[in-house]
């Protein structure tokens, strides 16, 4: 008998913790403890008079299991607030790429078209390559990776995911 | 944290002096601790002063211990002192063990200079990376000025919502240079991200007592949480029971919140629970869980958990909520207050369970009761382990008696046989199951209570794992009871090998045992053996009226297994009971092994 393989939907999770040394290290180390994915995470400190630092974890679970990380993650010490962006209403989500592409002639040219479409723009050129800088949701940048693959696509860098809640409500 | 004192003076102190007038401003009475390079400068200062008792522990691993027994029977903080690299790594399995059962530690480690971290210096560890997992929370001081203020955060973090162990780490150079301290409002501190809830919210209360009240086949199911949120609530759990007139059973770290004696009181639930108390977990209609986590000794296989009750699940940690077990109705907050807002409002709503549904579900209860079983028999001179432990209870009771276990048979017969009447008396390993673990809990009880008797139930096999504490025990004239049941073999294991693994019974025979007597004659304490069932009454007195330490060598009948037991991947209503005619060789499938 073979059981329906569960979907996992994936959740954006915001959490705003005190700017204290090791602080990455505890929500990391509680991910990687307690066996809960990561596919992708952003940290910088988003108010230094009060020290504080956003951190946006992508990650993936059945309800138990998240809700389970939401509240694993308010029992940390230096955590001031965590929001599950993707249960809570919508959000605006966001990842910026630096895509490096080696071409000469027609792979060239297309390669400018391409990155136009996708409202790209080239931040580094010579006379053999680009570096593309190409922001939007994960969805976005995944595409515009494809697209520059056969184009001589030889470097991608990515942020990971950004996000925060639509409305005037902050965190 | 804020709530400094304004206008109070400031002095320049060392690093250490800082760390001593915290401690003692905290009303730190005692550390158990052990000392090295690292931390020298800080017993430089404990050696300065007269407020605080240093208690020279033989290793690491027993000062955390110590001070978890310290912590347990007294509901204070307890506080350990060790030095860095292999000092603080022999405090990781305290540590771990005070992170499972939830017992709050201040565990103070030595580090090399702030220079040299990260250099592999002589006697360095990552103490604050090794610590993380195993710490509720931990603390690297980087400035002398901040030692005050992270030594009352660390005490405020440990001791309230859902306690726990707390690291501090001490570079050696923060300890030596000068830097200032104010002792702040104790009274009024918070912390600036940290603020564990108390009371229950006022609708889950109402919901709650709604259910409680509409039950007709309730259960009370309740756990260490009442003893870490004190006396009070265990009083209150004990008003909450007789308004009521609902079954009551508890878990092993819950033993004592409410007296054992009580015939509303069902016994130890889980995989060596009664079989009352299982069954009626099994069949409850309203269960309602006070300060327990649902782990998986108590459920047995999930699935068939209680399958008709309606759950309510009352912890101060939010994350303990639908983490084993989904539950229909979370109510976060202290136990204490929680129980104190549910009589407020049963009391108000004049609320009154159907008495003939609860008639009904005392006499199903009784007929399980009835089956009585933890009976065993004593017939012949071999003494059985229960009845040991039956007659120690006896002649025990009526004293001011403390009881530690170490792990394994031993401690669950002391569980099941033992009957606690107060909280605060029982002093286990829970959640981590250290061996070891007994007796310098031991020590760390009689400490905190002189004159009161402390006995450890202890195995012969895990009485070996922090033999060291013996010599603790003699330098400050402990007085404690060792009380080893000792079967020969590593007995829980053995029962484990023979019900699940064929009798191939794979290095668990406790060889080359040390003669048990000769042992403490070494040690300078007293030792005796106790061979036959006939002189067990009069050794057990012995023990007891003979002055200083005394180790008493039971020996058990050695292949009793301990029932009853739900095996693994079973049901609690599937327990298998010592009379069952295939009582020693239950059916296990091969999915019940791998889930332990
Ligand atoms: C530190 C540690 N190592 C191993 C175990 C696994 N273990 C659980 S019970 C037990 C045997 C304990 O033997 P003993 O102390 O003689 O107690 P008995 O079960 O015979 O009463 C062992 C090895 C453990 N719980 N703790
Ligand atoms: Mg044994």
């Amino acid at each position: 008998m073979s059981e329906k393989p569960e979907i996992a939907p994936k959740h954006t999770i915001a959490v705003l913790v005190d700017n204290e040394p090791g602080v990455l290290a505890r929500v990391v180390g509680l991910f990687s403890g307690r066996g809960y994915n990561i596919e992708s995470l952003t940290v910088a400190e988003v108010d230094a008079s009060q020290d504080r630092s956003r951190i946006n974890i992508v990650t993936s679970g059945s309800e138990m299991i998240i809700d389970q990380i939401r509240a694993q993650l308010e029992r940390l010490v230096p955590v001031f607030n965590v929001v599950d962006l993707t249960e809570d209403g919508p959000s605006v989500e966001r990842e910026l790429a630096l895509v490096k592409v080696v071409g000469k002639g027609e792979n060239r040219i297309e390669a400018l078209r391409v990155a136009d479409i996708f409202r790209a723009r080239a931040v580094d050129s010579t006379l053999g390559s680009f570096v593309f800088e190409v922001t939007g949701d994960s969805g976005k940048v995944n595409a515009f990776i494809d697209l520059m693959q056969p184009l001589g696509l030889t470097e991608v860098s990515r942020t990971g995911v950004v996000a925060i809640a639509r409305g005037a409500d902050a965190m | 944290m804020s709530g400094t004192e304004q206008n109070s003076e400031t002095t320049t102190l060392s690093g250490a002096e800082i760390l001593i007038r915290a401690l003692t401003d905290q009303g730190v009475e005692v550390i158990f601790g052990y000392p090295g390079g690292a931390v020298l400068p800080i017993y430089d200062a404990l050696f300065a002063q007269n407020n605080i008792r240093h208690i020279l522990v033989r290793q690491e691993g027993g000062a955390v211990h110590a001070a978890e027994g310290y912590a347990r029977s007294t509901g204070k903080p307890g506080v350990v002192l060790v030095t860095s690299g292999p000092g603080a790594t022999n405090a990781v399995t305290g540590l771990t063990d005070a992170m499972m059962d939830s017992i709050p530690i201040i565990c103070l480690t030595g580090q090399v200079a702030s220079h040299l971290i990260g250099n592999d210096a002589f006697q360095e560890a990552d103490t604050i990376g090794i610590t993380r997992p195993c710490t509720k929370h931990n603390y690297l001081v980087q400035d002398t000025d901040e030692m005050g203020r992270i030594v009352h955060e660390a005490f405020y973090v440990a001791t309230h919502g859902r306690p726990g162990p707390v690291v501090i780490d001490l570079p050696k150079d923060i300890c030596v240079n000068q830097g200032h301290y104010e002792k702040p409002d104790l009274e009024n501190l918070h912390h600036k991200t940290y603020r564990p809830p108390m009371e229950g919210k006022a609708t889950s209360i109402m919901r709650a007592v709604e259910m409680m009240a509409g039950a007709r086949r309730p259960i009370f199911y309740t756990g260490g949480g009442l003893i870490n949120s004190g006396p009070e609530a265990c009083a209150r759990l004990r008003e909450l029971v007789r308004l009521t007139g609902y079954p009551i059973t508890s878990t092993l770290m819950g033993l004592g919140a409410y007296p054992a004696s009580d015939d509303r009181f069902l016994g130890m639930l889980g995989m060596h629970g009664t079989y009352e108390a299982n069954n009626a977990m099994h069949d409850c209609d309203v269960m309602i869980c006070l300060g327990a986590r649902f782990d998986d000794r108590i459920t047995g296989r999930l699935d068939a958990f209680s399958p008709n009750s309606r759950k309510i699940h009352v912890d101060i940690d939010p994350s303990s909520i639908n983490k084993n077990i989904s539950v229909d109705l979370p109510v976060i907050g202290d136990v204490g207050k929680v129980i104190e807002q549910m009589l407020a409002q049963w009391k108000s709503g004049g609320y009154k369970p159907d008495p003939s549904a609860l008639n009904d579900w005392w006499t199903t209860i009784q007929k399980w009761r009835s089956r009585d079983c933890l009976a065993y028999t004593q017939d012949t001179d071999i003494i059985k382990p229960q009845y040991a432990i039956q007659r120690l209870y006896e002649l025990t009771k009526d004293q001011d008696t403390y009881i530690t276990t170490e792990v394994g048979q031993h401690q669950m017969w002391a569980a099941q046989f033992y009957k606690f009447e107060e909280p605060n008396r029982w002093m286990t390993s829970g959640g981590l199951g250290t061996m070891g673990y007994g007796l310098p809990a031991a020590v760390g009880v009689q400490i905190a209570h002189p004159n009161s008797l402390v006995v450890d139930i202890s195995g012969e096999a895990s009485f070996m794992m922090n033999v060291q504490e013996l010599s603790t025990a003699m330098q400050y004239r402990l007085p404690l009871k060792i009380f080893i049941l000792n079967n020969r073999w590593m007995g829980m294991v053995r029962q484990w090998q023979q019900l699940l693994h064929g009798s191939r019974f794979s290095e668990t025979y406790s060889e080359a045992l040390p003669d048990f007597v000769k042992l403490a004659d070494s040690f300078g304490a007293t030792g005796l053996v106790i061979e036959r069932s006939g002189e067990l009454d009069d050794s057990i007195r012995k023990m007891l009226e003979t002055d200083g330490l005394v180790i008493a060598d039971v020996r058990v009948a050695q292949e009793e297994n301990c029932f009853p037991m739900v095996p693994s991947g079973a049901a609690h209503n599937e327990m298998i009971l010592a009379d069952d005619q295939n009582a020693e060789r239950p059916k296990v499938t091969g999915d019940g092994m791998a889930l332990v």
